[in-house]
């Protein structure tokens, strides 16, 4: 049975309703208002976690967001398996289950702690100099060894089931921390009237208020005050209060990243709501009320368990009821430290002796401790602690005797509490990119100079106590709305009555410090001595320490160690602090989630998909579809016990032997129109257009202006000054970028206008010798014979009465047309043709049919053939390019000596010796087949494909000088060894181009 | 995430616009009296300043027009953004 440390009365919980938890497979109790930290200190459990490296036993050693030592895993079911939360930020609910973590096979016992006793053989750096060598033992060994130690918890196995909403949000002032400083600032500014988001990570507004004892506030008890106050707050509709959120990122241009947490304290969370809300919040003017963090003290054994922030035991008492020990060894360098020192006498725990580090102790706080009997010690130290699991004796000696241990007096306690003074939580400020300044005093850094629109109030820019933070805070929320524009603003005064905060806390690291483990950083396991070894070493900058050491790397981001290190680097180098550098602070500012931060954009809402109006039919018709970009195409239509390979060879059959219907509505489509239409195409392009007459088309190739292919496509002229321009599907986008681009930005004088026009129509492909007797019946104003039409035409007319743009071109090599209808006609144009195709054996085919058919005549794919170092000449279409035009984008470039250099990879065709053996795309090809590496490829494979057509495999490649190569051998590489293929003509299947006319 | 004032359009949030590289390059009226290291130069080298950078943006989830802006590359912040053939604005 666990102890029960809960004091009589006190406190913000809610006693009357008693609430079970779990932690590592015991039961205990607590109440509402409970963190999972104070309700485990309650039932007297402060082991909570082994640490990262040595797997040292730790406990619980602060009250909030900075807490290095305990994490733990929460436990819904296994997809609500959350790890590496802070406890002392983990809220009590009915049920809640919690494990520790980095412990094997159990907290008490732990064998990964035998690291501890060989931790001579992990100082600092000790990966960098240890997995040196030898080379292989990094898979075997090293690997596998630093995987299974180093975890830090571990990932749940299952999909998260929650859903994260996300709001972008605006307002006048956003205030930052809800305890003194930026209630009051809210208030201010709320008065004046402007529109206020203030936001707090914990449950409760209040921040230190909630563990406040004695003050008053306008003559009222700091909690009533607090109540009232919110309670304003929440009455003006131009404030909104945003509790349990945490501001994790200052971003560029006041905006600033919140993670609002919805659900994670509750026992039964509705269902209908979503778990977390990301806020992306732009705000005129931000207060950074953000407070402060108290530092911890250096000295052997201080993260045993039992080891106390001592400002966070003030917490336990008297915001959680809990006394966090029955006899306490104080030692500090702060006022601060006597505050909880007299309040935990109150409580009734006892105080064996306050060891203060300066060598007088003489403030009001002081002296109240002497006057209630407290031992108070003047420059005395602890050199260590004892204990296995719990701190059980510190050791105090007096300063000047530092040196010599036998002078060390050990006094039993079960908890230690420690006070280094105080770190302003700069954190925000930083993230802001404002520029911090060191305080000599404060022996931190505080907020220095501004870069947006924000300023620091209260403790987070070094002004403590509680008077003080109020008067701070008004005044910053009355600067903030003026800078919104509400020039009535004014900082509103509180009476205040409050005990004195002191002074203090300069020195944080012991003289004992070394050569027994004084942690640092307590949650990467990092002890003063490895920071002293790094310098010795050479590393002098604090970047090049912490990256060595990895002090400050850890998920709190060096909270409680940062200012602790820069003093150990700052003596170690006989160089004051602001000379030895401040790593960064980087978003976020605790951990937040990935849902939060994809929000609804999971799954199918990941991308959005765009289907054709065809898409449907296939679908019913039982097409495999393949995504292309965000498009949805078909891929196949296999027949009932078909495989891909049988279901393409079937449909290329059928479109050479009668027809095929393909949906290429994917296409991307631009109209360009205008007065001066012809002479943009003439630069665009490296085609000439000029004499392409109305009702003509020409295959175009656009270059970019480095002369390397961009894109292709099949352009129609419909009249004097209107074309309708076709690009891949890839390829529509960039290409209308560029368009624009040239005529806004170099050609603003040219006439000419352009629209996208992509899904505007649907296309449909009707290919092979039966395609015209297709149409025929179909096509209404159109000629369609051979002679009135022929190939690489255009003309408008009507299909079954629907307005259509009838383009005969072939992507296949056989008698084809391109049928172009409105979108919304494309389903039942489709089902026309289809219908009307019957007599004809027409077939369904999809896009790996389209590209076997496309290979086998050598047309390229932009994208798959080129790759963005693409000449026109490198793929054989020199014949494209207008010889005599004087200009266009890329035609200079063309003319550079590297691009018509000997050598380049040309395109090819491929014969594998073996008719049957099917390339892979992308293999690389030799010159010969046993050729040592490294060596430099000829080339590589880009469409490898079985041809039902031709009987055999097929490939194209872009190979050095291919072009000199015909009927050469070369070797192609495999997963098993280099396969010999012979170079031929790029175009394997009727190189006359006959069947462009067989019917 | 930037604010960025579109000439057109106002302010909007970044994920509307594209960005569009060096301002104020203007393509040669004759590329082909250019020799290859002065077509090179054009085609290839940019100024990539520490400081004040003029420079093309594209307001392509908006108006879709291209537009010049100064910023500054050190702070991130603009300084002012202006029309394409409009003079660059004189800070001083
Ligand atoms: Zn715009």
């Amino acid at each position: 049975m666990s102890a029960n440390f809960r004091t009589a009365e006190d406190g913000r919980i809610d006693r009357s309703r008693p609430l079970g938890f779990r932690f590592d497979e015991r039961s205990y109790q607590g109440f509402p208002g409970d963190t999972l930290a104070s309700a485990l200190l309650a039932n007297g459990v402060h082991l909570v976690g082994r640490s990262f490296k040595y797997h040292r036993p730790r406990g619980i050693l602060s009250a909030g967001a900075d807490e290095p030592n305990a994490l733990v895993a929460v436990r819904r079911d296994e997809a609500r398996y959350t790890p590496n939360l802070r406890a002392t930020q983990v809220e009590l609910y009915q049920g809640l289950s919690a494990e520790s973590q980095n412990r094997s096979p159990s907290l008490a016992f732990d064998i990964g702690a035998v690291n501890d006793r060989l931790s001579r053989f992990f100082p600092a750096g000790f990966y960098y100099k240890t997995f040196m060598w030898p080379r292989k033992a990094w898979e075997r060994w090293y690997e596998p060894w630093i995987r299974a130690m180093a975890g830090l918890g571990r990932a749940p196995t299952l999909p998260d089931p929650d859903r994260y909403a996300n709001r972008f949000a605006h307002c006048d002032v956003l205030v930052v921390g809800a305890g003194p400083a930026g209630l009051a600032a809210a208030l201010s500014a709320a008065e004046a009237g402007a529109r206020v988001i203030l936001c707090d990570e914990q449950a409760e507004f209040g921040g230190s208020l909630l563990a406040e004892s004695d003050a008053t506030i306008e003559g009222k008890p700091a909690a009533t005050w607090l109540a009232e106050t919110v309670a304003l707050l929440a009455l003006k509709p131009r404030v909104t209060l945003l509790p349990r959120t945490t501001a994790f990122g200052y971003f560029a241009y006041n905006m600033v990243g919140l993670a609002e947490r919805l659900t994670e304290h509750l026992a039964e969370p509705d269902p209908a709501l979503p778990r977390e809300r990301l806020w992306q919040v732009r705000a005129r003017e931000v207060v950074l009320a953000a407070g402060a963090i108290e530092r911890p003290l250096v000295f052997p054994g201080n993260d045993r368990p039992g080891v106390m922030l001592a400002d966070a035991t003030r917490t336990y008492l008297n915001r959680y009821g809990v006394k966090c020990g029955s006899r306490a060894v104080v030692v500090t360098a702060h006022d601060a430290a006597y505050r909880a020192a007299l309040e935990l006498h109150r409580a009734g725990v006892a105080i064996a002796a306050i060891a203060d580090l300066r060598t007088a102790a003489n403030g009001p706080l002081p002296e109240a401790a002497r006057a209630a009997g407290l031992p108070v010690r003047p420059a005395t130290t602890i050199t260590g602690t004892g204990g296995r699991l719990r701190v059980t004796a510190a050791s105090l000696a007096p300063l000047a005797a530092e040196s010599d241990r036998r002078g060390a007096e050990p006094l039993t306690c079960d908890l230690v509490l420690m006070s280094g003074g105080f770190t302003p939580s700069v954190h925000l400020f930083s993230q802001s990119r404002g520029k911090l300044r060191f305080d000599g005093e404060l022996a931190a850094y505080v907020p220095g100079h501004s870069v947006q629109q924000e300023r620091s109030a209260g403790a987070c820019r070094g002004v403590f106590g509680l008077a003080a933070a109020l008067a701070d805070g008004a005044a910053a929320g009355e600067a903030a709305a003026r800078a919104a524009g509400f020039s009535a603003a004014r900082a509103r005064s509180f009476a205040c009555h409050a005990s004195g905060f002191g002074t203090g806390g300069i020195r944080s690291v012991l003289p004992n410090a070394h050569g027994a483990k004084a942690f640092v950083d307590f949650q990467n396991d990092v002890t003063a001595d490895d920071l002293v070894l790094a310098t010795r070493e050479g590393f002098h900058s604090i970047e090049h320490v912490k990256r060595y050491t990895t002090t400050g790397m850890a998920t709190d981001q060096g909270k409680t160690s940062n200012m602790n290190a820069l003093g150990i680097v700052s003596e170690a180098l006989g160089k004051p602090i602001p000379e030895i550098g401040l790593t960064t602070f980087r978003m976020p500012y605790t951990p937040v989630s990935f849902g939060i931060l994809a929000g609804p954009s999971r799954d199918e809402l990941f991308d959005p998909v765009r289907t054709t109006p065809i898409h449907d039919w296939a679908t019913a018709h039982g097409a495999v579809f393949e995504d292309v970009g965000q498009w949805k195409r078909a891929r196949y239509f296999p027949a009932p016990g078909e495989d891909m390979e049988r279901a393409v060879a079937r449909e290329c059959r059928a479109v050479r032997q009668s027809t095929g219907i393909f949906d290429a509505s994917t296409l991307g489509k631009i109209e360009v129109v205008g007065p001066d239409a012809v002479e943009f195409m003439n630069r665009i392009y490296v085609n000439a257009w000029s004499r392409l007459g109305a009702g003509r088309c020409r295959y175009g190739l656009v270059l970019r202006e480095d002369g390397f292919i961009a894109d292709d496509g099949v352009v129609g002229r419909l009249a004097e000054n209107r074309f309708h321009v076709t690009t891949t599907t890839g390829g529509a986008t960039r290409v209308l970028a560029q368009m624009e681009d040239y005529l806004q930005t170099e050609w603003p004088e040219l006439e000419v206008w352009l629209t996208s026009v992509t899904e505007q129509w649907a296309v449909i492909a009707v290919q092979g010798p039966r395609s015209r007797a297709v149409l025929e019946g179909l096509v209404e104003g159109i000629d369609i014979a051979s002679r009135a039409m022929p190939h690489m035409s255009v003309a408008e007319g009507r299909i079954r009465g629907v307005p259509t743009r009838l383009f005969r071109v072939s992507y296949t090599g056989e008698l084809g047309f391109e049928v172009n209808v409105p979108a919304d006609y494309g389903r039942a144009v489709w089902e026309e043709i289809f219908e009307a195709g019957q007599p004809h054996g027409i077939t369904p085919y999809g896009t790996e049919t389209m590209h076997v058919l496309r290979a086998e005549k050598g047309y390229i794919v932009v994208g798959q053939e080129t790759d963005g170092t693409a000449t026109p000449d490198d793929v054989g279409l020199t014949w494209a390019v207008g010889k005599t035009k004087p200009d266009f984008v890329g035609k200079r470039s063309l003319a550079r000596p590297a691009m018509r250099a000997p050598g380049r990879k040309q395109l090819v065709g491929l014969l594998t010796e073996d008719p049957h053996f099917l390339l892979e795309e992308g293999a690389q090809i030799l010159a010969a087949p046993n050729q040592k590496a490294p060596t430099k490829p000829l080339g590589h494979v880009t469409s490898s494909y079985r041809s039902a057509t031709l009987g055999r495999t097929i490939a194209l490649a872009m190979i050095a000088g291919g072009r000199d190569r015909m009927g050469e051998m070369l070797y192609v590489t495999t997963a098993e060894r280099p396969v010999p293929a012979k170079v031929t003509s790029p175009v394997f299947y009727d190189p006359e181009g006959a069947r462009l006319d067989a019917a | 995430m930037l604010l960025i004032v579109c000439p057109y359009c106002g302010e909007r949030p970044e994920i509307e616009f594209s960005y569009g590289g060096e301002a104020h390059l203007v393509r040669p009226k004759d590329p082909a009296s250019l020799g290859d290291a002065e077509w090179a130069d054009y085609l290839y080298a940019r100024s990539n300043p520490k400081g004040v950078h003029a420079e093309r943006w594209r307001h392509t989830h908006g108006c879709a027009r291209f537009f010049n802006a100064l910023r500054d590359t050190l702070s991130d912040r603009f300084l002012a953004t202006y029309r394409i053939g409009e003079q660059r604005p004189d800070l001083a």
